[in-house]
């Protein structure tokens, strides 16, 4: 039995070790023709390390000969696949971030060819623009470590949105905004775990049904109200962006990390809090349990129903935030369905995250990633239509839920309703 | 309140009594308490519920005055307009519930293999513009041969949608509710490339060319009337797929799989195949719900032209309880409401998206009868549980 088992993995291993070598390989090719053919000798990439009107202390571009980089790229790729081919190698993760990283470079050496590309701007708005997949992908981590699966964070997502833009703009306060955003994200998942917990509504039918609640609902709301009357309702301003002191300065990482509004500020806060109670306190420990195997933690005296209803509700309560940093955390508007299946995205970088806080935000990076670079190409005038660029998010979605890049385990759990 | 919902209540215990009443019961209370709530917002937004009420009616159904006298003029006259503007609105909501039950019909097939397909929004998109593109592409050909094929086109494009989620699900475990939601937005994207590039009709808007003539489904009246082929073909399609679902072996699979996949993988069924196939069979009639509109209805396809038909279609296979003949019952219901709910917007102010709201509450009353028999007070009943879908990737 264990040789058999042995066999099999081997074979595993040996067929991921091809797999891996040829797609490195391919990538080398790739980059070489598609990128490396189609760049000019002579010309030279700019990629701009200041961005303007930040505090950062300004330090020189970084200028790199286009066609040169191109191939030293494809020529990484091509050494490592070919050394993955014969020797193989284990660290499936270094292998992912090499295909990324030359693919990355090479395109955007290639795109920006004799232009300048400013690399701060874009890695700082892919922060600013993971903020709303993290805080999805958070909701989803508080409350499918306690076994309850919310595809409603969309639906969530809306109503919070609209909810902050109204509340901000009949009071003019920003904050009052976001206090309502979030009670009322909290409110919208009471009544998810309450479906689920208490009627035992199929956990996925009843997220469903919040999404098309809430797209209705805002829709509603937004044509019969917000149309007629932009100028009271549906005109909040948005919160200032804050500098923090010193740290500010840091090039790169200071416009990037420091100079942001309190929405993001309060995001990267959150992700180190829900790492701690997660992991390092008892009700995590609990919530965990819960998630795991309800029965053998309800045998210990942990109150299942109450774990839930506190974890979903929290859940509801961060993805509200989330809502509230469409509107007057970005643009002080409401259009319909302005969420855009980021919701859904959200719970993409949950599972990649491997249903882990700081996992959770990484992945939420990359779509950030994907999104802004979809906006920096279209200015720098790529010969690729603009709608494929758009697709890339939704594309990355997929291919992570195949779990190509690691497999992920939900907890043992997730999804069930749990019967006394 | 609570009176009205009691004499209610037992109104509709005296109709019901048999088996089929029981099954009929939860969903027509579902529905029920879904238009009251959707009362209580249009008095809450300010308008008449009386006036908004009887609109959606006559919108739905006709207005019953120029009934009669279009009857009057048919038998003094002979003449047959008058008849024809009375029946108007009621084919209007016919040729409505023609792609709620390709669409309905698309996602219950999913629910009855443990899928949960809410794709047939990128599926219906795509399935429309592959059978525009036959039918404004291919010219000369005679009509009984263009229009199965603009059929079958748009059949294939959903299914192809369709097929993808599937394999990502039989293969890799990946979840088939985020997968089909992220094949839509890349549906759209992809929409907004060809209705802006390939497949853009000379002038400035971003609509396809029209489509031949030889590709139309043929309509039962003249002008205004839009009845056609198209919903005579869903009744047979849904026909089809009850006698596929229940009278087959396959069909058989199917039903076992989604039952519970450990029995029917020890029986030695395929697992992988049946994903694939049954996904494969939802995008393709998701498809068609697609082709049917654009070939029998608009005959060009524009942007936002599958907006709201995936979730309509999950409130509708709830609603059927994933049953073709229950599918058909809510898909005529749910025209009915959109048609008339058009006439209630531009009659009484109402925006449109209050169906919408009683959808989502629709979904949630059907998916907790619990509630509705709480809040009726009806004795509870054992009834078979169909389990709908499963979590990540089990």
């Amino acid at each position: 039995m264990t040789t058999l088992n042995a066999t099999a993995n081997t074979a595993l291993v040996n067929r991921a070790r091809v797999t891996y070598g040829i797609v490195l390989l391919a990538m080398g090719l790739f980059i070489y023709f598609f990128f490396g053919l189609n760049t000019q000798s002579g010309l030279e990439t700019t990629f701009g390390l200041n961005l303007a009107g930040s505090q950062a202390i300004p330090i020189s571009d970084l200028v790199v000969p286009s066609q040169l980089t191109v191939y030293l790229m494809a020529g990484i790729a091509i050494f490592f696949g070919a050394f993955q081919l014969a020797r193989g190698v284990k660290a499936t993760g270094a292998l992912i971030a090499i295909i990324g990283a030359t693919f990355i470079v090479a395109f955007l050496t290639w795109a920006a060819q004799g232009k300048s590309f400013n690399l701060t701007g874009m890695l700082s708005s892919s922060l600013v623009r993971a903020t709303p997949i993290a805080l999805a992908a958070l909701c989803g981590v508080v409350s499918e470590r306690s076994a309850v699966i919310n595809i409603g964070i969309e639906g969530i997502m809306l109503i919070s949105a609209q909810a902050a833009v109204v509340t901000a703009s009949l009071t003019g306060n920003l904050y009052l905004g976001l206090f309502f955003a979030i009670l009322l994200g909290g409110l919208v998942a009471a009544l998810h775990a309450y479906l689920v917990i208490r009627f035992k509504v199929d956990q996925i039918v009843s997220g469903v049904a919040i999404n098309i609640f809430g797209t209705g609902l805002t829709s509603f709301v937004s044509s019969r109200f917000l149309e007629k009357n932009t100028d009271l309702l549906n005109n909040s301003g948005v919160f200032p962006v804050v500098s923090i002191p010193v740290l500010s300065k840091i090039p790169i990482l200071g416009p990037m990390l420091f100079e942001n509004n309190i929405v993001i500020y309060l995001t990267m806060l959150l992700i180190v809090a829900l790492h701690i109670v997660l992991f390092y306190t008892p009700w995590g420990l609990r919530t965990r349990a819960v998630g795991e195997h309800p029965k053998a933690a309800d045998t210990l005296g942990v109150n299942v129903y109450l774990v839930r209803y506190v974890n979903v509700i929290l859940g509801g309560m961060i993805a509200g935030l989330g809502g509230a940093y469409f509107t007057i955390g970005s643009v002080g508007r409401f259009d319909e369905i302005m969420t855009a299946g980021k919701g859904f995205i959200g719970l993409a970088a949950m599972i990649f995250g491997k249903w882990n806080p700081i996992g959770a935000f990484a992945s939420s990076l990359i779509f950030g990633f994907a999104d802004s670079l979809q906006v920096r190409l279209q200015i720098l005038r790529v010969p690729i239509p603009s709608e494929f660029l758009l697709m890339a998010p939704y594309i990355v979605t997929m291919i992570v839920l195949t779990g190509v890049v690691g497999r992920a385990i939900p907890p043992a759990a997730d999804g069930q309703p749990y019967e006394k | 309140m609570t009176e009205k919902k009691k004499s209610k209540s037992k109104s509709s215990e005296g109709i019901g009594g048999g088996s089929l009443g029981e099954a009929l019961r939860v969903p027509a209370l579902a529905v029920l308490t879904g238009l009251i709530i959707g009362a209580i917002a249009i008095v809450a937004s300010g308008s008449n519920v009386f006036e908004a009420y009887s609109a959606l009616f006559i919108g739905a159904f006709g207005d019953p005055v120029r009934f009669f006298s279009g009857f009057q003029q048919l038998f003094t006259t002979g003449e047959t307009a008058g008849l024809l503007r009375a029946i108007y609105p009621f084919t209007e909501s016919l040729v409505t519930a023609t792609p709620y039950i390709f669409a309905g019909l698309s996602v219950a097939l999913g629910f009855r293999c443990g899928l949960f397909n809410i794709g047939a929004e990128g599926q219906f998109f795509i399935g429309a513009l592959c059978s525009a593109f036959v039918g404004y592409s291919i010219v000369g050909l005679p009509a009984y041969i263009h229009l199965p094929l603009a059929l079958l086109a748009g059949a294939a494009g959903g299914a192809l949608w369709g097929i993808v989620p599937g394999y990502l699900k039989a293969r890799f475990g990946a979840h088939e509710v985020v997968n089909t939601i992220m094949m839509n937005w890349i549906a759209f994207r992809l929409s907004d490339w060809l209705l802006n590039g390939p497949m853009k009709a000379s002038g400035f808007r971003p609509v396809t060319p029209n489509i031949e003539h030889t590709a139309e489904l043929p309509r039962f009246f003249p002008d205004p009337l839009r009845l056609n082929w198209g919903f005579i073909l869903a009744l047979i399609v849904a026909y089809v797929l009850y006698w596929f679902l229940f009278k087959t072996t396959l069909g058989f699979e199917i039903r076992s799989v989604g039952a519970n996949p450990d029995a029917a993988r020890y029986a030695g069924m395929n697992i992988i195949r049946n994903f694939v196939l049954v996904m494969a069979l939802a995008g393709g009639l998701a498809g068609l719900a697609g082709a049917s509109q654009v070939l029998g209805v608009d005959h060009w396809v524009g942007q936002g032209f599958s907006a709201g038909y995936g979730f309509d279609a999950i409130a509708l296979a709830l609603l059927g309880k994933s049953h073709p003949f229950g599918v058909v019952l809510a898909a005529l219901l749910f025209g009915f409401l959109r048609s008339g709910a058009t006439r209630m917007q531009s009659m009484a102010g109402v925006p449109i998206d209050i169906i919408s709201i009683i959808q989502g509450l629709v979904i949630i009353f059907i998916a907790a009868p619990a509630i509705i028999r709480w809040l009726y007070r009806l004795k509870s009943v054992k009834v078979e549980e169909t389990v709908l879908t499963r979590g990540w990737g089990k």
